[in-house]
């Protein structure tokens, strides 16, 4: 019997989602699409004046996309702790976030919130929080695919 | 020069559309959309498409996430071909060696000596 007592509305609960989607605002997609292209385009810019410095300094194009890593993802590191880099993301959604200057702020980020739970479980732990599983599914589709590939290649 | 960095622009521009288009309509978060897009990455590469539009956009195509799972298979790629089946274990790493260990290096110092604000 659960007569008399208020249902609380549950996360699966149909009427409950229909309600919430009802009171939800409305995503502005065309803004924020917007946003993410000025704001994503305008890294990569800078991405490729990266480049373009390591190729003028002797690199070919293909080795000059690793120390352009590198140099981004400090980039990345510096601003987010400045406390500039979150401001990119809010303004600019995943055009601040997709860049490899996004990946080090989404581990600087929470290991700077976590760090009153210590160095180890609040720092060390927390730089993984999202660098983990990019790591893990990336190393591992790509194990994948080399695998793919030498069994085709061969 | 002028004209490589417009095509950086529109290109890497375009890649993080993608993104928050997914995020947007997909309703899902930044952190997933992130994973998928290296995963998607590596598959390009592995399928001969993202290399040719790393050929032509540069860093509009190597600096957003998807050059990053790109790399690790052209590395596996690389390593395979010198170590044989040994590279697959070494070469995504070893291609994405100077991202990865940059990305722990300064986040571990910014998240040291940078103090978050209330």
């Amino acid at each position: 019997m659960r007569s008399g007592v208020m249902r609380v509305p549950q996360e699966k609960d149909a009427d409950y989602l229909a309600l919430a989607a009802r009171h939800r605002p409305p995503t502005p997609v065309w803004r924020n699409a917007v946003r993410a292209f000025v704001v994503g385009g305008g890294v990569c810019v800078v991405g490729q004046l990266v480049t373009d410095f390591f190729e003028v300094h002797g690199q070919t194009a293909t080795r000059a996309a690793s120390p352009t890593a590198v140099v981004m993802v400090g980039l990345g590191a510096l601003f987010t702790g400045l406390g500039l880099y979150d401001r990119l993301v809010q303004a600019g959604g995943m055009g601040g976030a997709l860049p490899i200057s996004g990946f080090a702020n989404a581990m600087v980020a929470p290991a700077m919130e976590y760090r009153r739970e210590g160095l180890v479980l609040g720092v060390g732990a927390k730089l993984f929080t999202v660098a983990g599983p990019v790591l893990a599914y990336g190393l591992g589709s790509a194990f994948l695919v080399g695998v793919v590939r030498l069994v085709v290649g061969s | 020069m002028i004209s490589d960095l417009l095509i950086a622009f529109g290109v890497g521009g375009a890649l993080c559309v993608l993104a928050q288009l997914v995020v947007d309509v997909g309703r899902i978060t930044a952190a997933h959309v992130m994973v998928l897009f290296v995963v998607l990455g590596a598959l390009t590469g592995g399928l001969g498409w993202y290399g040719p539009l790393v050929k032509w956009a540069g860093a509009g195509a190597t600096v957003p996430l998807p050059g990053f799972g790109y790399t690790m298979v052209e590395g596996i790629d690389r390593a395979t071909q010198t170590e044989g089946v040994l590279g697959l274990l070494t070469g995504g790493l070893t291609a994405a060696a100077g991202g990865i260990k940059a990305a722990v290096v300064f986040s571990l110092a910014a998240a040291l000596v940078f103090n978050p604000r209330a």
